[in-house]
């Protein structure tokens, strides 16, 4: 897997008038965080023992993780379909994982109330396999290290290209490193195929237990499947969003060709899970509640129009060809595979009379500045280090090392 | 052979999802009773709202007070709802003066408690009397157990730096292990609260069901609900259970069915460790196959 020549460092500033705006959320979501652990989780939540989740795990963790599938799934394509010319994209896709996952296990911590006995986890006469939530905490502590591991070549080339001719011992270790990481590297890629198979399907299981308290629009045997899917789409469209965004932020060129194959792919997978939503709604009879009219059957809607909607644009070569319409599908998908997520963790569920959750200004402002920090760490680490596909105009591999 | 991986990889999506379905067509397996579970028989047509259950439960477990709104001395402990200081609560239900009742409720100590099954570090636990109780050294206070109790029942310490879990245990540590009854089955007056073995509980509340049937409701909750809870009710006949702030239950256990879904996705973690070897193999022969001839596509 000798692809280092693939990527290069993306070079520019790194304080710009961005880097700062950002830096100002992560500053006031970091304070709310302070008051979050003086003085209670009570004190800067809406959250209450009829909604005892709220955005932080809702957006945070079942949402932000789906948004960070993009490594997951282009892992897929290039690994296991043996895609090779999405290869050029994994780095990138593998960072945002990197940063998105971080970023919910970081929220996870904060949502913990009694975050000290964390510890348990890794105490086997504590575990408890029957609990959906375990398979969850255990895939996703173990999914981050392993995109840790992934995303080291990078850090390795960095070090070993580098014409600095200080730290010559490190340089050596990373030299030594970097060949036998290269070749066991493919045993971690596969697990970061196989963890996120898990977890992303045990997020769903993760509501089952809740039967009486779910709206039935949403409660189905069929949630493990059903998240599965809708990272996978999720994933994809997520690809196109940054690659596209990435171009114009960083004035680079799109990478057309990866985003049009990407773009075929997805409408396929979202009619699947149109075809799955559908059969189970029909299965249990209800049908009907998606078209009632009331509250819940819109924020249906809403979800399915999103997804169908892009799946529905992409479907056309005429679209797929325009950048403009295929960046805005994939924001459709984006958008309507995450509500999809809110729609199970928090609207469609209903603790019973007399419990209202809202989030508050300090919740919101803890995951405003959570996501800031979350782009400002890609920001400034693809300035660092060689994680961006390398433009396909400049056609001379190997004379030009990635690193200068 | 881009093609063959492909199909690997859509047989294994199509493995995975049969066998969810299968799961979810099969629903919960049996919920066991245990034979020595004991709970608790609350009659509401014999309350009489006197709280001394309240005030008893407070005391022998050490629990903070909830002070009425305009109690500026704090001199009167006034608790309106269940929450982190307030495990037990006597509320009452008043359409006009001849269709009322007082209700209690604390943890109904269900038989396949849904918080056991939730709780990732055992923090939640039942034991051989199948009492559930509750152990905040293991908790890590991620409130699973309050998404999965259908109840609501646990609460969470909300104002507190280092908050825990509050719920009802039947006194397992305090006064059932002191005295052999819970605290509030002990003070109850008119024994509208009684603690007994949960067979010889259900047989009294038919009996009374039978001799008195134009008194009650045609129901025990928590006979059937969720596959059982050991704490069971009988309601007024003027009153239904709705009324007096129960949920509406099916009769299985949605914490047998989730558990279901997933020891049939990871049972003896064959599937995971299937789809590992599965993919490792796939990714190995498409890496050998491109070191072979470097031009991609
Ligand atoms: S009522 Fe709730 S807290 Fe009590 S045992 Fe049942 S699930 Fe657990
Ligand atoms: S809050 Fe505590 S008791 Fe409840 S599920 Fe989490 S760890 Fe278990
Ligand atoms: S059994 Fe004990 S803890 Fe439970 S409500 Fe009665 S007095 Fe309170």
């Amino acid at each position: 897997m000798g692809h280092h020549d693939e990527y290069i460092v993306h070079r520019s500033k790194i304080f710009t008038p961005a880097f700062f705006g950002l830096l100002a959320v992560v500053i006031i979501g970091f304070y709310y965080i302070g008051v979050r652990f003086v003085e209670g989780i009570g004190a800067v939540t809406n959250l209450s023992d009829g909604y005892p989740w709220g955005i932080w795990i809702t957006y945070d963790v079942a949402t932000g993780t789906a948004f960070a599938c993009g490594g997951y799934a282009v892992a897929i394509l290039v690994y296991i379909m043996n895609n090779m010319k999405y290869h050029p994209l994994i780095r990138s896709a593998i960072v945002t994982s990197l940063f998105g996952y971080s970023l919910a296990g970081f929220s996870v911590v904060l949502d913990l109330g009694r975050y000290w006995n964390m510890y348990g986890f890794f105490m086997p006469n504590r575990w408890q396999p029957n609990s959906v939530l375990f398979e969850v905490a255990l895939c996703v502590m173990t999914y981050t290290l392993v995109l840790a591991i992934e995303i080291a070549p990078a850090f390795l080339e960095r070090l070993i290209y580098s014409e600095k001719k200080r730290f010559m011992t490190i340089k050596k270790a990373a030299r030594w490193i970097y060949p036998r990481l290269d070749k066991a590297l493919i045993f971690f890629v596969v697990l970061g195929i196989t963890l996120p198979t898990m977890h992303q399907s045990s997020l769903g299981s993760m509501f089952i237990i809740a039967e009486s308290k779910m709206h039935p629009l949403w409660h189905t045997g069929l949630l493990p499947l059903l998240f599965l899917i809708n990272c996978i789409f999720i994933g994809y469209s997520m690809v196109i969003f940054e690659s596209t965004l990435s171009s114009v932020g960083f004035r680079r060129n799109l990478e057309t060709r990866e985003i049009a194959g990407l773009s075929k792919i997805i409408p396929i997978l979202a009619a699947a899970w149109l075809g799955v939503r559908f059969y189970d709604l029909i299965n249990r009879g209800h049908l009907a509640d998606a078209f009632a009219g009331d509250f819940h059957s819109w924020m249906f809607l809403g979800e399915l129009l999103l997804i169908a909607g892009g799946a529905f644009i992409l479907s056309w070569r005429a679209y797929r060809n325009s950048p403009r319409m295929v960046f805005i599908a994939a924001i459709m998908l984006v958008i309507g595979g995450g509500w999809y997520r809110f729609n199970v963790y928090l609207i469609g569920y209903d603790p019973g009379a007399g419990w209202k959750y809202f989030p508050s200004l300090p919740e919101f402002m803890i995951t405003l500045g959570l996501i800031s920090f979350e782009i400002l760490g890609y920001i400034v680490f693809v300035k660092l280090f060689p994680i961006m596909p390398k433009p396909h105009k400049v056609h001379n591999p190997g004379v030009e090392s990635p690193v200068k | 052979m881009k093609n063959s991986s492909r199909r690997d990889f859509l047989k294994l999506t199509g493995l995975g999802a049969a066998s969810l379905m299968a799961s979810t067509a099969s629903a919960s397996e049996g919920v066991k009773l245990g034979e020595n579970d004991v709970g608790m028989f609350y009659d509401a047509t014999k309350c009489v709202g006197c709280k001394a259950c309240v005030a008893a439960c407070k005391r022998v477990n050490d629990m903070d007070a909830v002070p009425a709104p305009n109690d500026e001395d704090r001199l009167w402990d006034a608790p309106g709802k269940l929450d982190y200081r307030t495990r037990n609560i006597i509320q009452l239900y008043k359409e006009d003066e001849e269709t009322w009742s007082y209700v209690k409720h604390q943890c109904m100590h269900c038989v396949k408690p849904g918080c056991v099954s939730a709780c990732p570090v055992t923090a939640m636990m039942k034991d051989e009397r199948g009492i559930v109780y509750y152990d905040k050294d293991k908790c890590i206070g991620c409130r699973y157990c309050q998404i999965a109790c259908p109840f609501v029942i646990p609460k969470f310490e909300w104002p507190k730096a280092f908050p825990k879990i509050v719920k009802c245990d039947l006194c397992k540590f305090t006064n059932l292990k002191e005295k052999g009854i819970p605290a509030c089955c002990e003070v109850c007056p008119t024994e509208a609260v009684i603690f007994g073995k949960r067979s010889d509980l259900l047989a009294e509340a038919k009996r009374r069901m039978e001799t008195e049937p134009e008194k009650y409701q045609e129901k025990i909750y928590g006979e059937h609900e969720i596959g059982g809870t050991n704490v069971i009710y009988l309601a007024p006949q003027k009153v239904n259970f709705a009324q007096l702030g129960f949920p509406e239950l099916e009769t299985h256990s949605y914490a047998a069915f989730s558990e279901n879904i997933q020891h049939t996705i990871y049972k003896g973690f064959i599937a995971p460790v299937a789809l590992y070897s599965l993919l490792t193999f796939v990714a190995i022969r498409n890496r050998k196959k491109n070191d072979g001839s470097e031009d991609e596509e």
